[in-house]
């Protein structure tokens, strides 16, 4: 029987080795691929790449969802998905890119003066401009290599960023319709709102009621007799 | 006892699933035919798609293609359905469209109660063909069928303080969803304006059909304005009233936020919506995926006709 041979090399690398973490990314990007299907056949309704942009923003808020909802799911005495929320933000950060590019190239032609007048102009596309800006050294740094040269305490204070990129991601969201009550950007800043606020909520608990540390050993443990 | 007995219908027989669902439509069209008479009294809400007669205008924007009716009446902004531009599609077959009624007030000598078949049945239909510019940077090229607004405000005899029009839209939550439930867009009803003279200019007009046919329900049915010049938010949907008013009326979008939507809204690529450029518009059907956007041209380009409306205003702060 031959030897089974170890995955090695780039999908590895980009896949890890986690048969699961592997089927996030892999099933996490069904729906771009499904989307851009969609509007090269023609069924993306009237506006394909309006659909396409605002889709792929989606996904991406969807994502970062996911990957802020892991450790509230953990400390409200769900599951522990921890070993996935790597994988949940690097796929929220390639629909991010996706979104993007289909903004930069595809809506606006890569014509860089509109471009430009847009993010200093237009207060929604600033906010969503911040949030992907801050996603990137996130990403960057989204690997054991970084957190290993970074430091866990150093890694943990940079990925506290990625607060405000999902909050910022939810208020571009927002801003981007007609009427503040309009359901789903709506119900989309209320998830991200609640999120947020359980860290708060975890914060203050640990500052207010401290749980008593264990005490030291100061000296060696005998058996008293 | 239970006596069962072998079913006598043969598998062949039985309607297919995929014929199933679309019994409706098989049904409608069958009622267009007229091989159901009657039939299409049973279905108010879907008594749309009838023939309407009219003739081709010299006011028509000729040399653009046509945008696909089938984006025309599936991309549409009608919050009284939903704010997703799918929902004024999926939902507008529950509205009913007739019987209806207009009433045109305010401050005229001749108000009325017009049924719409009768303002109809008086009115010499013709076919504008225009450009429509949304806001939001869209835009299609539509060809309706309608008639000038200033022959019904002519008929009314407005009084000499009259120097605004004012529009409302139809309030019925039972059948517009988007006017019931928490998530409500905006104020009810829908409100529009024009001063007198952009009411009574040619190009203005009432539009009751499109590509041929009476309205489909998400476009505003039974009878809408068409306003080319100005951002299609100001066309507004399904009116059931016309008021002739001294002073500028309140319009809904500028109530909810007056920085970002004027009393005028003249199509204007110059100035920008606060929230985005209106230098560029996205032509719905052309191109698909990869279509480019093209240049807005000033007025929607009916400038030659209706710039003299606003001779020595400033544009920029008459938004």
């Amino acid at each position: 029987m031959a030897p089974r041979q170890r995955s090695t090399g780039l999908s590895r690398v980009l896949l890890g080795a986690d048969p699961a973490r592997r089927a996030i990314y892999i099933l996490g990007m069904v729906p771009a691929v499904w989307t851009f299907y969609l509007g090269l056949t023609d069924q993306l309704g009237a506006d394909p790449q309006n659909t396409l942009e605002r889709t792929l923003g989606l996904w991406a808020l969807r994502f970062l969802i996911a990957a802020l909802a892991i450790t509230p799911l953990r400390r409200l005495g769900g599951p522990s998905l921890i070993r996935y929320r790597r994988a949940m933000g690097l796929v929220g950060f390639y629909y991010a890119c996706l979104h993007l590019t289909v903004y930069l190239v595809l809506d606006q032609g890569l014509n860089l003066a509109a471009i430009w007048a847009d993010i200093v102009k237009r207060p929604y596309i600033t906010v969503g401009m911040l949030a992907f800006t801050i996603l990137v050294p996130l990403a960057v740094t989204s690997n054991n290599a970084m957190i290993r040269r970074l430091g866990s305490r150093a890694w943990q204070r940079l990925h506290r960023l990625v607060y405000v990129a999902t909050a910022a991601a939810a208020i571009h969201f927002v801003m981007l319709v007609k009427s503040w009550w309009t359901p789903e950007p709506a119900l989309y800043a209320t998830l991200v709102a609640a999120l947020l606020l359980t860290r708060l909520w975890f914060h203050a608990q640990k500052r207010l009621w401290p749980k008593p540390k264990p005490r030291p050993v100061s000296r060696p443990v005998r058996a008293e007799g | 006892m239970l006596i069962r007995r072998p079913s006598d219908i043969a598998p062949s027989e039985i309607t297919p699933h995929r014929v199933y669902l679309r019994r409706r439509e098989f049904l409608t069209g069958a009622a267009a035919l007229g091989l159901i008479p009657g039939l299409s009294a049973m279905f108010p809400g879907n008594a749309q798609a009838a023939p309407l007669a009219a003739e081709p205008s010299p006011l028509s924007t000729t040399d653009e293609e046509k945008t696909p009716l089938a984006s025309v009446n599936s991309y549409n902004n009608f919050y009284e359905f939903g704010t997703d531009k799918g929902d004024p599609a999926r939902y507008a077959n529950r509205l009913t469209t007739s019987p209806w009624k207009v009433k045109i007030d305010g401050l005229v000598n001749k108000g009325a109660d017009y049924d719409l078949d009768d303002l109809i049945k008086s009115a010499r239909l013709e076919e504008r063909i225009y450009r429509m510019r949304c806001v939001e940077g869209w835009s299609m090229v539509i060809p309706w069928v309608g008639f000038p607004l200033a022959e019904v405000l002519k008929r009314a005899d407005p009084q000499g303080s009259a120097k605004y029009v004012t529009f409302e839209t139809l309030v019925r939550p039972s059948e517009m969803p988007g006017q019931s439930g928490f998530f409500q867009p905006l104020d009810w009803p829908y409100r529009e304006g024009l001063r007198l003279d952009e009411a009574m200019h040619p190009l203005t007009i009432l539009a009751v059909g499109l590509y041929g046919e009476t309205l489909p329900n998400q476009n505003g049915a039974p009878i809408r304005l068409v306003v080319p010049w100005k951002y299609g938010f100001k066309s507004i949907k399904s009116i059931v009233r016309i008021a002739l008013v001294e002073k500028e009326p309140p319009i809904t979008w500028k109530s909810q936020n007056a920085r970002e939507y004027g009393f005028y809204s003249n199509v204007n690529p110059q100035v920008d919506h606060p929230r985005w450029s209106q230098a560029t518009e996205r032509r719905i059907g052309e191109g698909g995926l990869f279509g480019k956007r093209r240049p807005t041209l000033m007025f929607n380009g009916y400038g030659e006709q209706v710039a003299g409306l606003y001779a020595g205003m400033d544009l920029k702060a008459n938004y």
